[in-house]
């Protein structure tokens, strides 16, 4: 029983569909141990953008404020893309290398812990 | 003279004495919310009225009541009883509770009004329309508390519009609408019991005592009033569970369920309160932490120690809970901390003597994990670059708070919970809100989480400012930080001149 209802057969509507988004699709973004940023943040992108529109301006823009930002080396970072293990093609499209709607993309950066190891 | 009836046949009388099952219509085309939720009730009459308060010794009771609360009320408005506030940042703490929590007395006014009239036991409906007007006044008080304190500072000019549309007050708001869009028996559940009877101590104690250390007597006032009402609303809550629990075995699990689900929604609204305690009182009574041990893990220990005989166990995601008391506090002022650009209250640097409370209270995790980040955004501020978080935060689905919460066995990594239904992915803050989602999806991917609505282009526009503007808030005035904010500046100018004031007399 998916929902408890007084009419059987009730179904609900799922506000965010795609669809909703125009020409985007929703994608969250998390830099692990670094939690000056409370939470994941939230985008509306399209399909169509490259990852290493990610890499180059989203992420300077909203993290750069942490002073570890600076120090990433991004060849030894890591991500993950819906809870696997993913290597990003800065080059493709993040649609076509399985960035979909609500997706969720972690990222490590080893040696970069936070302040003063903290994780924030 | 007419002979005197005794008390207790004028209370059979007045209340089971009114009530008759109907003839001409069927009694379940005429009561047809009590069975959906499998609920089995065999004999209304087994319900024991917990108070024996019939509606003329009702109104006569709220009636000396509300002559009291409304004196107090009017000779704190006639002597700018505002300025006895310990500080304006107070405010932050007393915002946040008017406009998140003084609505949801309105609603419960409405569904206890709507159970009155649809739950077939009389003792039953006898209870939720004496709370149903209870609930009424409750809101009524904290509306006059809100006209007085609007005359002098911002962010309380409208508070209706506000909660139906600000992002933070779409998680007191959800949580009710939760509830009033169940099953009778689920709302009594949520409310009356997990609510009202396990968790009130948690928002009302630290709340009122907040609110008297600090100088806030119109708060004070109205708890005071209400008090008396809650105590009936907490007996009802326990009424309920009980009477549900001996009406049949195969309630158990429902009810069960129900609490765990309610327990988790509770704790997760709670978290606001928790940082109110922590971080926006002045003058501090005691820390969330504290304040969780003694109300939930006790008293709430307690409780269900004497409900396992009905074969009831502690809600399930209780040990969690108590595992966050370290931690949420810290975590939730982060979030609005950082997002205060689209609130309607402000927020603060955090000075030395306060850190030094908070890592007293919290030996265990405030120097280690909150503050070097605190320390960090002080010194922001004092380089004139005050930290504000301008991308938009992850919400969970369930409690709609920003994911800020952190893994059980790890402060330093957000809980991240996730799930595919019929092809599209939801995402939560925490094993007990997925609990909750994989329970009813079709009621919660229904959710309006405010931060998809605005990437959906449904308030106002895309940029903040267009955001604030739907929403009510004035930019520059209600938000941003306390230091530099126009109320501050009202307040230490207040403050002069009753100090030139005093020096002259
Ligand atoms: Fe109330
Ligand atoms: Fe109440
Ligand atoms: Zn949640």
């Amino acid at each position: 029983m998916a929902v408890t209802a007084l009419k059987p057969g009730y179904t609900g509507q799922n506000l965010d569909a795609v669809e909703n988004f125009g020409p985007n699709q929703l994608v969250y973004l998390h830099w692990e141990k670094h939690l000056m940023f409370c939470a994941a943040l939230a985008f509306p992108f399209p399909p169509e953008m490259p990852f290493g529109a990610i890499v180059g301006e989203v992420l300077p823009q909203f993290y750069g404020p942490h002073p570890d930002f600076e120090k990433i080396d991004w060849s030894t970072v890591r991500w993950t893309l819906d809870g696997e293990d993913f290597v990003p093609d800065l080059e493709a499209s993040i649609g076509s290398q399985g960035v979909g709607h609500k997706s969720m993309l972690r990222f490590w950066t080893p040696g970069l812990d936070g302040l003063g190891d903290s994780g924030a | 003279m007419a002979k005197k009836i005794p008390l207790k046949r004028k209370y059979e009388m007045m209340t089971r004495g009114l009530a008759w099952d109907t003839t001409y219509q069927d009694m379940d085309d005429v009561y047809p919310y009590d069975k959906f939720e499998g609920i089995k009730i065999h004999d209304w009459d087994a319900w024991e009225d917990p108070f024996r308060l019939t509606q003329d010794a009702y109104w006569k009771y709220q009636a000396e009541k509300e002559r009291k609360l409304y004196a107090v009320i009017d000779s704190f408005a006639q002597n700018n009883g505002q300025l006895g506030l310990s500080d304006a940042r107070y405010l932050g703490a007393l915002k946040l509770f008017l406009t998140g929590v003084s609505p949801l007395e309105y609603q419960a006014h409405r569904h206890f009004a709507h159970l009155a009239r649809n739950i077939r036991g009389t003792g039953a409906q006898v209870a939720a329309q004496m709370q149903s007007i209870d609930e009424l006044r409750h809101a009524q008080t904290q509306i006059h508390a809100i006209s007085h304190y609007n005359k002098y500072f911002d962010g309380l000019h409208d508070f209706t519009h506000m909660h139906d549309r600000v992002w933070y007050l779409s998680v007191p708001k959800s949580f009710f609408d939760d509830a009033v869009s169940a099953g009778p028996f689920e709302f009594f559940t949520a409310i009356s019991f997990s609510f009202e009877y396990v968790l009130t101590n948690l928002l009302f104690v630290p709340f009122m005592s907040g609110a008297a250390y600090n100088g806030d007597l119109a708060t004070v006032t109205f708890g005071f009033s209400a008090q008396s009402d809650e105590s009936r609303h907490m007996t009802l809550g326990l009424e309920v569970i009980k009477f549900l629990l001996e009406q049949d075995e195969a309630n158990v699990p429902i009810i069960q369920h129900w609490i765990d689900k309610w327990f988790w929604r509770g704790h997760r609204l709670l978290s606001l309160v928790g940082m109110m305690m922590d971080y926006m009182l002045p003058k501090k009574i005691m820390s969330w932490k504290d304040a969780w041990e003694m109300y939930f893990e006790e008293q709430g220990g307690a409780l269900f120690e004497d409900l396992a005989r009905y074969g009831i166990r502690p809600p399930m995601h209780a040990e969690q809970a108590n595992n966050e008391k370290h931690r949420i506090s810290h975590e939730v002022w982060a979030i609005f901390y950082q997002y205060t650009h689209a609130a309607g209250f402000h927020t603060w640097d955090i000075d030395d003597e306060h850190k030094a409370w908070l890592s007293a209270e919290y030996p265990d995790t405030f120097d280690k994990y909150y503050r070097p980040r605190l320390d960090l955004w002080k010194q922001m501020a004092a380089d004139g670059n005050r930290y504000y978080n301008m991308a938009l935060p992850q919400l969970c689905q369930v409690c709609q708070i920003p994911m800020g919460f952190t893994e059980p066995d790890d402060p330093t990594t957000i809980c991240f919970r996730s799930r595919e239904y019929q092809g599209d992915r939801y995402h939560f803050c925490s094993d007990g809100c997925q609990y909750i989602f994989d329970h009813e999806p079709e009621k919660y991917i229904q959710a309006w989480l405010p931060v998809h609505q605005i990437f959906q282009g449904n308030c106002g526009g895309a940029e903040i400012p267009d955001v604030l503007n739907w929403y009510h808030l004035n930019l520059g005035v209600d938000n941003m930080a306390y230091e530099g904010s126009a109320e501050e500046k009202i307040w230490n100018d207040w403050m002069a001149t009753r100090r030139v004031g005093a020096a002259r007399t």
